[in-house]
């Protein structure tokens, strides 16, 4: 019999062993930490769930009705002791792991800078963190490198034991940017920001990918990830610098649209406004940006008068046909000049301590209406930011 | 001018809508085809159109349209299921280069489909069918508070089935995933058909699960027999009334987002758009506001079967029984606190994300409960493994494990590495075929010998239950295994080959399941073929504890002949030890609602209307909405809705079933 067991066993540990699991032994510190809080917690759960379910195989057997000497009590049905067992028990388990929960949540949050690279190696000023824009687009991945001026299309590449500082928007769709061997995912959606933060410890290729569905391409919207040492981070930045393209709002719009299982690219360099017009869903000339519109609408809005400032569609993202009672379709055009525009968002980007830049648009105040926030404004680098309306906590 | 009238007639149906280029489905559309006209050339050769429409179609009958919900169930399931051995077949194969037999536009579809019928169309059906049958007869009561509304209900389930089964043949379905996310639903990324038929086909069904969910509570709470006060309801009646009130409570939720969704598509509103101030992650907090609740109102009643089931089959009462309503009245407020564990990835604080993983854990604690609540009844009981209580045992084993791994996605952190990924499958699929489906047949098997008066096939149901324990273990444990390597789910085509393998042991899990279901079906066709031989007369075969095994197999269609009094919680048990004779004289006439066909005719309309909605056909909406509203209208003028069964009637019906006692008496 036991035998027999063995022999049930080894192929499942042939095929065990041949297994990658990523998720239990990731290469980055996030991903760590994120696998231990997920075994601890399985652990603390095995402790009332083995008892269980030997309790049932126990009961089923000793109280079967061919047993002749079990005890039968038809009547017994309350007995306080053991009910109060039956709700503290788990009670216990909860109150354990809801404190780890807590802890584990807050410290690893992805919008929190990490604080170590690995264990027992605190960050310090030297580790500058690497900052790179993502796009989800479809579908395939963008990413941009602002401190280097360069772009790759699916290839992501980081030195290795340096903090990385994602920058996470969408194009269209919700997508999910994940890349387990790294760090836990978080969703890609368009107009707004979510961010991530992660290091690599070990040099190496790693997968990552999409993890929410986004559309007939989502399969192939797949990317490598290199941890790399210093040095051949360096030769991979001077490589993507030799390429041929160059990333520009009219490139962009090439690539924006809908594609599947694109190769490997790389772009000399990047408009530095690209990101922020992306995000604000503002790429197409004329456009209004959103951190536009919502500067205008604290201030009170443009009135009436902001219902007519559309434009027919020109770019057409898909074939776009627009609610069937609808208004054909249309845009917001832009009230500022795309120079003046650039400049705001850059004045904003280089800026952490300043809210994105309100215009005076002062004569434009709605009757009534105050500006939100108009005196207080406060950034705060650690609070969530959807789009560019930053949450004031 | 003709390509303009075609235009009106047709909106934007035309030849291209039906998916002839898909050999796949021309030929599912062919064995259907031939199927159902077999089906009705069977109906007309016997001669049974006049027979289903007065006695089934038409019926109020709680317990009628109990067993047609069940029938609906069952139908469906066929074609959830058939999705999703597509699904893994194709997941099985597509390696190494190889794109599957499925395209992209294909697929999508499928596994979409998949999830909603199983959901809406699979266990919505049972579970409101197994409430539908059992609850009226263990309240002691003769039907529901409003049977007219009940038989619409269940056609408004069947027009939304309906609709979901059109669009396999004509156009297409969502490739949205069952949530339907936008902006991937939205006009822009989603212009044709597919969200069309999800919203209306949703929302046609949602108007009967709301309505049937607003029967059942007042039907509990206003119904009970004489005697029967609140804590000594029999559990499953308990769960019921809990999973109503959550029905009632979150389904109209459901109703207002996708009428926004709708508003989007149609009249080109902004709720949920990435332009002109739109937020889709509105949408995926009501959706999940709904969502969270209805896995819930899903478990819930199976909770309750499994209570029944434990209790009969260890010949033992309840264990905990206080403890027992309040866990589930807990599960059933704190289910609304827990619906943004879906999405802790959309970039919630880490301190609303703590507090919605906390709640959730929370719930496991009154879940624990129940589950020591079953174990403490099994202990010292005399346990009778008949087919329920297999069912039972398997399930007690099974559920623990997606407990467990449902609590670890509840850790955010955990969270993040394991959303969307296949573990979340496997894990979902382990509570809800380890708890709902176990559920059901564990039910199905003890109740249906009080719906039909023989008992089911046992070895045949043997076969089931191994069938399907064994292929959910086959099939999903290599989800989660998958899952911890990092695969995530809806993928269509796979790089790395070392994931193969466990796709295709997955695959012959699929295959397992498929012959449990074969052999469920086989076990009803044996059981029909020898039910002289499995024949109960007693109408209490299993020893029952409740009011529904104190009157006969099936029950008449007065349910009792007069209102029983309830002195303990296990009525009928105690009926029983306290030596209850039946009466056998002094009956009276009894009150009972008749049968009407307006149901059908507002089923028929609700489908013209969400039909002409879908392809634009503006003429056959506006006229089916007017026709729909004037049938309402006319209906509240029928004034002729009631009679009265004559006592002598009462009386023949109760002296046949004397006479039929005695001889069973005789022959023992």
């Amino acid at each position: 019999m036991r035998r027999s067991g063995a022999l049930l066993l080894f192929p499942l540990a042939v095929l065990l062993s041949g297994c990658d699991f990523v998720v239990l032994a990731p290469a980055g510190d996030v991903a760590v930490q994120q696998r231990d809080l997920l075994v601890v917690s399985t652990l603390l759960m095995l402790l009332i769930i083995v008892p269980v379910m030997a309790l049932t195989v126990l009961f089923a057997w000793r109280y079967r009705q061919s047993s002749t000497t079990a005890t039968y009590t038809p009547d017994w049905d309350h007995s306080t002791k053991l009910e109060l067992v039956i709700w503290a028990a788990p009670l216990l388990i909860i109150i354990c792991l809801g404190a780890l929960t807590w802890l584990g949540t807050h410290l690893l949050d992805p919008y929190r800078r990490i604080d170590r690279i690995e264990p027992g190696q605190p960050v310090t000023q030297n580790n500058k963190p690497l900052r790179v824009e993502v796009v989800a687009l479809d579908w395939k991945w963008l990413f941009i490198y602002p401190d280097y001026g360069i772009a790759s299309v699916n290839e992501l590449a980081a030195p290795v034991n340096q903090p990385i500082d994602f920058r996470i928007t969408s194009s269209r769709v919700m997508n999910s940017f994940y890349i387990p061997a790294l760090a836990g995912q978080i969703y890609a959606m368009p107009a707004m920001e979510t961010k991530l933060h992660a290091v690599i410890n070990r040099p190496g290729t790693y997968t990552g990918f999409s993890a929410n569905y986004s559309g007939a391409g989502f399969s192939g919207m797949r990317f490598a990830f290199h941890g790399l040492s210093d040095q051949a981070f360096t030769d991979w930045v001077a490589q993507a610098k030799g390429a041929q393209s160059t990333l520009t709002r009219e490139t962009y719009l090439e690539l924006e649209r809908p594609s599947e299982n694109e190769p490997v690219r790389h772009y000399a360099s990047v408009d530095p406004d690209l990101y922020g017009a992306i995000l604000n869903l503002c790429v197409e000339p004329g456009k209004m940006c959103m951190n536009e519109m919502m500067s205008i609408d604290a201030k009170g809005g443009l009135g009436l008068a902001g219902v007519r400032n559309t434009q027919p569609l020109q770019y057409d993202k898909l074939a776009r046909r627009g609610a069937v009672f609808g208004s054909d379709p249309s845009y917001v055009a832009s009230i500022c000049t795309a120079e003046e525009a650039a400049a705001a968002s850059r004045a904003a980007r280089n800026d952490d301590e300043k809210s994105w830049p309100l215009r005076d648009l002062s004569p434009l105040r709605g009757v009534g209406l105050l500006a939100p926030g108009a005196g207080s404004r406060r950034a705060d680098a650690e609070a969530p930011s959807f789009g560019l309306l930053r949450f004031e906590l | 001018m003709p390509e303009t009238l075609t235009k009106f007639i047709f909106g934007r149906l035309t030849l291209e809508s039906l998916p002839l280029h898909e050999p796949i489905v021309v030929v599912t559309f062919i064995v259907v085809a031939l199927g159902g006209l077999a089906v009705l050339g069977a109906v007309s050769y016997f001669k049974l159109w006049g027979y289903l429409w007065r006695e089934w179609f038409t019926s109020v009958d709680h317990k009628k349209i109990g067993i047609m919900y069940m029938v609906l169930g069952l139908v469906m399931l066929l074609r959830g299921f058939s999705d999703a051995i597509m699904m893994r077949l194709q997941q099985a194969i597509a390696f190494n280069g190889s794109d599957g037999y499925l395209n992209a536009h294909h697929y999508d579809q499928i596994f979409t489909a998949h999830g909603v019928i199983m959901i809406f169309f699979v266990a919505m059906p049972f579970v409101t069918g197994l409430m539908n049958f059992v609850v009226p007869l263990q309240i002691g009561a003769r039907d529901v508070s409003f049977p007219f509304l009940n038989n619409f209900s269940f056609w408004m389930t069947v027009g939304g089935a309906i609709l979901v089964m059109a669009s396999l043949f004509v156009g297409e379905f969502a490739r949205t995933g069952w949530l339907a996310y936008p902006p991937l639903s939205g006009i822009n990324y989603s212009p044709d058909v597919g969200v069309d038929y999800y919203i209306w086909a949703l929302q046609v069904a949602g108007v009967g699960t709301t309505l049937s969910g607003i029967n059942l509570i007042c039907t509990i709470v206003k119904m009970r027999a004489p005697g029967m006060t609140m804590m000594r309801m029999p559990i499953f009646t308990w769960t019921s009334l809990c999973t109503n009130v959550l029905i009632v409570a979150s389904f109209p939720v459901l109703t207002a987002v996708l009428t926004l969704l709708a508003l989007d598509r149609y009249v080109g509103t902004n709720f949920f758009t990435n332009d002109f101030g739109g937020n889709p992650m509105m949408y995926v907090n009501l959706i999940w506001i709904w969502g969270h609740p209805e896995v819930y109102i899903l478990i819930l009643p199976l909770f309750g079967v499994f209570s029944e089931v434990t209790s009969t089959f260890s010949g033992k009462r309840l264990f905990g029984y206080t403890s027992m309503v309040y866990a589930t009245v807990v599960i059933t407020i704190l289910s609304y606190l827990v619906w943004l564990h879906h999405f802790f990835t959309m970039g919630s604080g880490a301190s609303v994300n703590s507090f919605f993983g906390i709640t959730t854990m929370i719930i496991s604690i009154p879940t624990g409960a129940k589950m020591f609540n079953w174990l403490f009844t099994m202990y010292r009981g005399r346990i009778r493994f008949e087919l329920p209580m297999m069912w039972t045992v398997a399930f007690m084993l099974t559920f623990v494990v997606g407990g467990m791994t449902g609590v670890l996605l509840a850790v955010p952190p955990a969270d993040f590495v394991l959303h969307n990924s296949l573990f979340l499958i496997a894990h979902f699929h382990n509570v809800i075929i380890g708890g709902v489906l176990f559920g059901l047949f564990a039910g199905i098997a003890y109740w249906w010998p009080k719906a039909f008066g023989f008992k089911l096939d046992p070895f045949w149901g043997k076969v089931s239950f191994w069938c399907w324990v064994l292929g959910f273990w086959l099939a999903f444990m290599p989800l989660y295994i998958l899952g911890l390597m990092g695969v995530t789910r809806r993928m269509r085509v796979f790089d790395d080959p070392s994931l193969q393998i466990w796709f295709v042991i997955a695959a012959f899990g699929a295959v397992l399941i498929a012959a449990g279901i074969a052999a469920f079906l086989v076990q009803i066709f044996v059981s029909i073929r020898k039910r002289a031989e499995l024949a109960d007369v007693t109408g209490d075969p299993w020893d029952g504890r409740t009011l529904e095994w104190s009157t006969s197999s099936p029950p008449p269609a007065y349910n009792f002949a007069f209102t029983p009094v309830i002195r303990d919680n296990d009525a009928w048990f105690d009926m029983k030890r306290a030596g209850y004779r039946r009466p056998l004289s002094g009956f009276k006439p009894i009150h009972m609602p008749k049968n009407t066909g307006t149901g059908v005719v507002l089923a028929v309309f609700s489908v013209a209307l969400g039909f002409g909605l879908i392809w634009y056909m503006w003429w056959l909406a506006a006229l089916s909405f007017v026709c729909l509203i004037a049938t309402a209208i006319g209906h509240t003028f029928n004034y002729h809705r009631d009679f009265d069964i004559p006592a002598a009637e009462v009386a023949r019906t109760e002296e046949a079933r004397t006479a039929l006692l005695a001889a069973e008496e005789a022959r023992a």
